[in-house]
């Protein structure tokens, strides 16, 4: 037994200190607490809730501590917990059209009831640096007086307004209503339904949809969409215990909701009409639930009879790569040992060089002789 | 922090054994008899989250998982060695989550989880091979999409691999794979059998041992049953022919092991050891002395001790 390999056991002790430290910094520095990442690094643990496929605000925050906000790190360790949870039974669908708004806009209609609500974003900022962030004790006072006025309660969604003109592609459950698919249970098959494809892309890689739906503006598949509406806010949810045949309201989740509008233009059987593009992804998530209606309508071309040219419209290509757990692994398995392999093709490299050298030796000792 | 705050004091919260909660052993079983049943047919299973990344050996823990029992004598192998980190990781793994039995010796392990190689020693009957795999699908490679592959494998249409094999000997002169070689199983599926170099492929063949393959991420399980058929895709002109080193191992001088390469300065200097590492230990205890013995226990490189 050679040292160079006896390591591995202590190895991996030394590397659990090593990290713990390394993840705590300087000890002159105070350390962060989970409720400051919780509230202060909502939209980072947005993604991790998302790309973790569970809801937990605080485990969000615990793993992004844990993984030195390594978001891919922390969506796995949320993962790997979700796993060994117990299932206790469905909730009830959600209503986004019942959503506590904090924000709504929409890009297809200049007003509309409810309005149009900006909430917070940092669409208009400029992206200069606030230095007075610098320091610690800056409290936060509001510099202007924002209009306090209360929304109304009734906030339609867009593409309901369009449906009702029967303008809108309607979303009607597959024959029976069976209950979705957990891809988180059952291997994945192809081609996927519309709920393993949603499903994927909620909790995909928000960089890889983004640059999915890019691809797809871009002209590598043909969408022209509009953002019909893009709603942020509080939804409840509820669940029905068998026990008591009634719904319970478990407590209220932050979701953002995308819908895009898309052009159609019918076929033999269906009227032109336009198509829709959904998303629908855990907090504050405005890129990823765009994105994912970007790639959601992409990945409708075969309902449509549309060709499915370009990665995006592929639903093999997108759902097996937007896994970023599954990627990250994968990749990264790479800085495991390969010697094995690596010796055996070491062996064929040599042996190929090897005879091609002898061959040409050979040849160049024929050559000689055949110009005598 | 409400729901999953810890239950009572006398009920401290436990994995269940082996990690795996029941239901999923019970699924992954399933999709294990299945798998016997049909000789190198991939099997899709509810693969789960795993607490190591996938890619790292999440199918192979998981058949383990779902086919261990406390009589059960555990051995964990990564290129061959019991101590390289993966495999001691897994090793752990399973020590803590399922008290197991674990041991370094071939003959006395009942379940043998390895990533990359098949051990020297014979395997024999009632011992179970866990294979790791990266990529079940032989035929990936040449065509990207499962759904096509599945279709292939459906119509045993593989002339697509045979196209393969013989554009390599046209170019170079022969087969360029040197792991993960292609099989048939049972004259009727062609099986990776995952990346193994293809020196231990006759290994496979009419082997008294059960084998089982999980791919994690890909949500595969395949398997061969004791005594079946896994023969080397090749040409009859162009016959399979497995490694061969021009010199023995330096440690304990056998000649009929699979061999690492280590260099051991920067000077082009080379030495070959076995990559079983319990094989080339055992050749030694028995008094088998290779050429660089003396020199690598002197430089430290080996310890030299008595099992």
């Amino acid at each position: 037994m050679y040292v160079a390999v006896k390591g591995g056991e202590a190895a991996i002790n030394a590397t659990h200190d090593l990290v713990a430290e390394a993840r705590r910094g300087d000890t002159a520095v105070p350390e962060i607490s989970v409720a400051q990442i919780r509230e202060q690094q909502a939209l980072a643990c947005a993604r991790v809730m998302n790309e973790g496929s569970l809801y937990d605000r605080d485990l969000a925050a615990l793993a992004l501590k844990q993984s030195q906000g390594d978001v891919i790190e922390a969506a796995f360790l949320m993962r790997a917990y979700r796993t060994t949870l117990p299932r206790f039974g469905s909730s009830e669908p959600v209503d986004t059209a019942a959503m506590a708004i904090r924000r709504r806009v929409s890009a297809t209609y200049k007003d509309l009831p409810g309005g149009q609500v900006l909430g917070p974003t940092y669409d208009y900022t400029h992206r200069l640096f606030d230095f007075a962030l610098m320091d610690t004790d800056a409290a936060v006072k509001p510099a202007h007086d924002g209009l306090k006025a209360p929304l109304d309660a009734t906030m339609p969604r867009v593409p309901d307004i369009l449906g009702a003109e029967g303008l809108m592609e309607a979303e009607l459950p597959p024959e029976g209503d069976p209950r979705p698919f957990d891809l988180t249970r059952d291997p994945v098959s192809f081609p996927a339904g519309r709920d393993v494809r949603l499903q994927s892309m909620a909790r995909g890689d928000e960089g890889f949809l983004l640059g999915l739906g890019y691809s797809v503006q871009r002209g590598f598949g043909g969408s022209h969409p509009f953002v019909g509406e893009v709603r942020v806010g509080e939804v409840s949810v509820e669940f029905v215990p068998e026990e008591l045949g009634f719904a319970v309201d478990l407590g209220d989740v932050t979701l953002t909701e995308c819908q895009m509008v898309n052009q159609f233009q019918g076929s033999k059987e269906v009227p032109p009409q336009f198509t829709r593009g959904y998303g629908l992804v855990f907090g504050h998530a405005e890129r990823k639930a765009m994105s994912m209606s970007l790639v959601d309508r992409a990945l409708k071309a075969r309902e449509f009879g549309e060709a499915a040219n370009y990665p995006a419209q592929q639903d093999e290509f997108v759902l097996y790569h937007a896994d970023n757990v599954e990627a990250a692994g994968f990749v990264e398995h790479l800085k495991l040992p390969h010697y094995v392999d690596f010796q055996g093709e070491l062996e064929l490299i040599r042996r190929i060089r090897k005879e091609r050298e002898e061959r040409l030796a050979r040849q160049n000792e024929e050559l000689p002789e055949a110009a005598e | 922090m409400t729901i999953h705050k810890a239950p009572a004091e006398d009920t401290k919260p436990a994995y269940n054994y082996a990690y795996l909660d029941e239901q999923t052993k019970r699924m992954i079983r399933r999709a294990l008899l299945k798998a016997v049943a049909v000789p190198g047919y991939q099997v899709p299973f509810g693969s789960r989250e795993m607490p190591l990344a996938r890619g790292w050996g999440t199918g192979g823990i998981q058949v383990t998982a779902a086919i261990i029992g406390p009589a059960d004598t555990l051995k964990v192998i990564d290129q061959g060695a019991d101590d390289t980190t993966n495999a001691v990781s897994i090793r752990k793994f399973f020590e803590r989550t399922a008290d197991a039995r674990t041991s370094e010796v071939t003959d006395e392990a009942t379940i043998i989880q390895t990533r990359h190689r098949i051990p020297e020693a014979p395997l024999k009957s009632g011992q179970i091979m866990v294979y790791q795999v990266p990529t079940p699908e032989p035929l990936r490679r040449l065509e990207p999409r499962e759904a096509e592959t599945r279709k292939m494998h459906a119509w045993a249409e593989y002339g697509l691999m045979q196209v393969k094999l013989y554009e390599d000997i046209a170019r170079y002169g022969e087969i360029t794979k040197t792991y993960d070689y292609p099989v048939m199983v049972n004259g009727r599926y062609v099986m990776a059998p995952s990346p193994i170099p293809k020196f231990d492929n006759p290994k496979m063949h009419m082997s008294p041992a059960l084998q089982l393959f999980g791919a994690g991420r890909e949500k595969r399980i395949y398997a061969l049953p004791p005594y079946t058929s896994v023969r080397s895709l090749d040409f009859e002109d162009h016959p399979f022919r497995i490694q061969s080193w021009t010199e023995p191992c330096g440690l304990c001088g056998a000649a009929d092991s699979y061999l690492d390469e280590v260099v051991i300065d920067d000077r082009g200097g080379r030495m070959f050891v076995c990559s079983d590492s319990h094989y080339c230990e055992t050749r030694r205890a028995e008094g088998h002395r290779g050429t660089m013995l003396g020199d690598a226990a002197l430089s430290g490189l080996v310890e030299e001790t008595t099992p």
